[in-house]
């Protein structure tokens, strides 16, 4: 397999625009589900959508992704609608409420899919993919539902993006604007389940939940703007996509979700480590630079206090005197070599060192803030 | 509307709210005129949120109306300015202080439009008036709990109101932000805005503010601060809690809350 | 019944029972995510432990679960303690990936063996008596009831002996902390009680059911009881109903026991959230009616008292008024009025509308809560 394969192959060219469409739009908004505290919503949603899956199949006698589609849609909405009544009339927390709703549901579709599977295997082979997946399975006519499900989605998210944002951040201001976040709720909930539906074929209702809070996950590290953490969500969502199913269909015996998933985690651990700014790499470099200056800080304040007292301003001092005095903390030497490539201090036969004149007015400039 | 005064800014008749059906607020009427900086005190869990939610329509009185310059607030709303507390945001919300108090202008815009050049400008503005300018491109996770605070009135100034409810602008913030918000305050005051303030510290609001409502649940008292900011009126409202250091010698009330 | 079946229901009920045990902490704690997040990565700890001893009924399997559970729930710590994530976030970046692995591990090279992605889901409660406990020739029945009785157990031992400090670090982490109690331990304990029940129920009940009997029977005893003891008891009756009543439907509808469990376990639920006699739904409903009477009839009291004699009482006492000021449309005000009457709080004279000195006391009395 090599990149040619992926324009010249027909089957694998529709593989990997399925799974790329699923990424971005699933990314795009579970960006919006990560902001909201709804990370795990999404786990609900689609393990809940299994039994509509089924349910539609045995209602209708179809296999067509859109009948599927729908009746994963409306189990979705309905586990969601379940959560928020069980959290706002009993003492059932959401955590409670989330893992029994998807738990439960998810125990329902299985009883279904066995009861199906009893009759001839024809009718088993479609269902068994949304489990964890199958890409390969994807047809073209698959990937035009997804894709016009998607632009839809996506089209709707361009359209209230100034709303959405609001009720993302502040639903009690919007309300006092007079915009109806009731509906916008509602609204944004429902593209979050058709965005999470629309993937179940490619990634299967048991790790689903994944491509709504990693792509976000990641995308939230590299940026503090929200437009761009939801492109970014999107990109990264289709990247993991069309790289774990062009994977997973060129190998035999690997199901695509998984694969997909762990190509979007290792996405977000790069994220968490390198980000700039956030990133753990960055924050741990920033830590140890400030722990660098506080030693070289105490070095030139000890220097200092060494010099008034000996009346010379120029007399210099061992390192083992200013290393008493440090007592504990070490790098001494190394905040030595620092103040002398500042040109701060000056070494005087071998192991002693003085203060410049540049050092002196730093030290006394540093003294003055610190009094203040 | 018959004999009703058109010629107050706010005007609150019966309002009753109640969660799960549990009264947190009780048949309280308010009569506020235009121009007044108005201070809202009493005891935690008193109501002084839920008032000010429901007369912005946030939560679903079980009576009651409010009208704003003499008409319904659904009518008004353009009106009418609003400062959540601080603390009912998340501030690691991935956006700059430009856009949070763009945000003020969303309700001119109505649905669907886009902010532009002119929603810009204003929001600079405003941005300006609460010495906020220079910060205008930083992360909100990055500010100071008092430059928080200032954002959330700078986008409450976009709004262009006459009317504005603040809840608990002064918590948390430093003595700097404080006198920076008193004066803007007392800046809107001059140019005939209303302005309702959740306020906790009893100390300052002689100083601060020119009207007074007293709420524990039920309206206690409502007016003019050296009316109605009495000894009598305040052991009304917070009971025992609250010890007196009596009449000072400028003749103005000192108070103390314990806690 | 067949002795088949009374096996198989005994294996249900004592799946469902040691399930429930950890389940009510999980409840209690706000932690039942962490049952699914547990339930998923321990597959991986499964599938590691069985490439090591090629013996899918070895003890090192039940280890190595245990120990990825607990591996699972730090690694989410780690990542919240970073503040990079918020925690619900956390959990749903750590057990996918720990799922997938074991997922794809177990389809590329484990696919030979006696174990692939249906039994992860499913389980396989209907072959579980097959697979005997022989000692000397001697049969004593079947392996998972040993092994799932062993489980109980433990996980009944550890809420006897730890009963007092659990409710403490449950109910008060902070005075549990202060007391001497190590909450933190008491929280790895049970964390590794919920792998080691996972793994035990995984093989019969499958990683996702595990949830279900995990949360929904102490959710739904939750709905009828505060006291923990009281708890426990009604979340093993629960788990048990589940376990038995899920046999029989899936028996008719020849389909998963498992997923049959999971369904029972929701009605069960769904049950108990309508017709419990506090919290359910209809009690609910019929409270908040006879409540908006009563309420409508205390507001009216006190809008009244509110305006005895001052200048404006002749017209705010009025029925008509009622309708401008409290929003209450006339047919409303006027239930409103006689239900007041009737209640002996107020008189209506000529239109006028006057409080007894019953009806001033309760306006009284509202007004100081």
């Amino acid at each position: 397999m090599n990149l040619f394969d992926l324009f010249s192959d027909y089957t694998l060219r529709t593989v990997a625009l399925g799974a790329g469409v699923l990424g971005l739009v699933s990314g795009a908004l579970g960006g919006y589900a990560v902001l909201r505290k709804q990370a795990l919503l999404g786990d609900a949603v689609s393990h809940a959508a299994l039994p509509g899956i089924a349910l539609a199949f045995m209602l209708t006698g179809s296999k067509a992704p859109l009948v599927l589609v729908l009746g994963a849609a409306i189990a979705g909405w309905l586990a969601t609608l379940l959560v928020i009544s069980i959290v706002k009339t009993t003492r059932i927390k959401d955590d409670s409420a989330l893992g029994l709703l998807l738990s439960v549901f998810f125990g329902f579709g299985l009883m279904l899919l066995t009861f199906i599977q009893r009759t001839p295997d024809a009718a088993k082979a479609g269902l068994d993919k949304f489990l964890f997946g199958q890409a390969a399975t994807l047809l073209a006519s698959d990937v035009l539902t997804m894709s016009v499900l998607g632009l839809i989605v996506l089209a709707l998210v361009a359209l209230l993006w100034k709303e959405f944002k609001l009720l993302t951040f502040d639903p009690a201001f919007g309300a006092s604007l007079g915009f109806r976040m009731r509906f916008l709720d509602v609204a944004l909930t429902t593209l979050i389940v058709v965005a999470i539906v629309v993937g179940l074929q490619t990634v299967g209702v048991v790790l689903m939940s994944a491509m709504i809070v990693a792509p976000a996950s990641a995308a939230r590290q590299w940026t503090d703007r929200l437009a761009v953490m939801i492109g970014l969500a999107g990109l990264f969502g289709a990247l993991a996509g069309v790289s774990g199913a062009v994977i997973s269909s060129s190998t035999t015996q690997l199901p695509t979700g998984p694969t997909i998933v762990l190509s979007i985690s290792v996405l977000v651990f790069f994220s968490l480590c390198l980000a700039p700014n956030r990133g753990l790499v960055w924050s741990w470099a920033r830590r140890q630079r400030n722990k660098r200056q506080l030693r070289v800080d105490s070095v030139l304040g000890d220097l200092f206090t060494l010099a008034q007292q000996h009346r010379d301003a120029n007399h210099a001092h061992s390192i083992s005197v200013l290393r008493a005095m440090n007592a504990g903390r070490g790098g001494v030497k190394r905040s030595l070599d620092e103040m002398r490539r500042l040109g701060w201090v000056q070494q005087v036969n071998g192991h002693e060192y003085a203060l410049t004149q540049l050092g002196r007015a730093e030290a006394e400039k540093k003294m003055s803030q610190s009094e203040v | 509307m018959n004999e009703r005064n058109a010629s107050s800014a706010i005007e609150v008749t019966d309002l009753t709210v109640a969660y799960h059906e549990k009264p947190v607020l009780w048949d309280v009427d308010l009569d506020v005129p235009p121009g007044v900086l108005m201070a809202v005190v009493g005891p935690n869990g008193a109501g002084k949120t839920t008032m000010i939610k429901a007369i912005l329509g946030l939560m679903k009185p079980a009576a009651g109306q409010v009208l704003i310059y003499g008409k319904p607030y659904q009518e008004q709303r353009k009106l009418v300015g609003y400062v959540p507390q601080r603390g009912s945001v998340d501030w690691d919300f991935p956006t700059n202080v430009l856009d949070v108090v763009t945000m003020g202008t969303y309700g001119s815009l109505g649905w669907i439009r886009r902010p532009g050049r002119s929603e810009r400008e204003k929001a600079l503005a405003a941005l300006d008036q609460v010495g906020m300018r220079p910060f205008a491109d930083r992360q909100i996770s990055q500010l100071s709990g008092g430059q928080q605070q200032r954002v959330f009135l700078a986008r409450a100034l976009v709004q262009e109101a006459q009317v504005y409810f603040m809840d608990e602008p002064f918590q948390g913030v430093d003595a700097t932000t404080e006198r920076a918000i008193v004066s803007l305050l007392q800046a809107l005051r001059a140019a005939g805005k209303t302005v309702v303030v959740v306020h906790h510290d009893l100390q300052t609001v002689p100083e601060y503010f020119d009207w007074v409502t007293l709420i524990n649940v039920r309206r206690i008292a409502s007016g003019p601060v050296k009316e109605v900011f009495t000894d009598k009126n305040l052991r009304l409202t917070y009971g025992g809690r609250v010890a007196f250091l009596s009449h000072n010698g400028a003749g103005e009330m000192a108070v103390k809350q314990d806690v | 019944m067949s002795t088949l079946q009374i096996e198989i229901q005994l294996i249900a009920v004592v799946v469902a029972a040691a399930c429930a045990l950890p389940g009510v902490f999980l409840v209690l704690r706000r932690m039942a995510l962490m049952s699914d997040a547990i339930s998923h990565a321990i597959l991986l700890g499964i599938v590691l432990a069985f490439f090591i001893t090629e013996d899918l009924s070895s003890p090192l399997l039940i280890l190595g679960a245990a120990a990825m559970g607990v591996l699972t729930v730090t690694l989410v710590e780690l990542i919240v303690r970073t503040r990079l994530v918020k925690e619900d976030a956390a959990i749903g970046l750590v057990f996918p990936v720990l799922f997938s692995i074991g997922v794809i591990l177990i389809s590329k090279f484990a696919g030979n063996v006696h174990l692939d992605t249906d039994a992860v889901l499913l389980g396989e409660l209907a072959f579980a008596p097959f697979d005997r406990l022989v000692v000397f020739g001697a049969d004593l029945g079947p392996r998972a009831l040993y092994l799932m009785g062993s489980i109980l157990v433990l996980n009944l031992l550890f809420i006897i002996i730890f009963y007092k400090e659990l409710k403490l670090a449950t109910f008060d982490a902070g005075l549990a902390a202060a007391l001497g109690f190590v909450p933190l331990v008491i929280h790895y304990v049970l964390m590794g009680l919920v792998s080691i029940t996972a793994v035990g129920a995984f093989d019969v009940v499958g990683s996702i059911l595990v949830v279900a009997l995990m949360i929904a029977p102490p959710a739904t005893a939750y709905l009828l009881t505060d006291r923990l003891a009281r708890l426990i008891g009604l979340s093993v009756l629960f788990g048990a109903l589940s376990a038995i009543g899920g046999y029989w439907l899936a028996r008719g509808l020849d389909a998963s026991i498992a997923g049959a469990m999971a369904t029972m376990a929701g009605v069960i639920f769904g049950l108990v959230y309508l017709l419990a006699p506090d919290r359910g739904l209809i009690a609910i409903a019929r409270r908040r009616r006879r409540q908006r009477w009563e309420f409508a009839q205390t507001m009216l009291t006190i809008h009244l008292l509110n305006h005895e004699g001052t200048l404006e009482a002749v017209r705010e006492s009025r029925v008509e008024h009622l309708r401008e000021h409290m929003r209450w449309d006339m047919t409303f005000a006027r239930r409103v009025v006689r239900y007041a009457e009737q209640h002996g709080l107020l008189r209506d004279e000529g239109g006028s509308l006057i409080l007894t000195d019953e009806g001033r006391s309760l306006a009284q009395r509202a007004v100081v809560t």
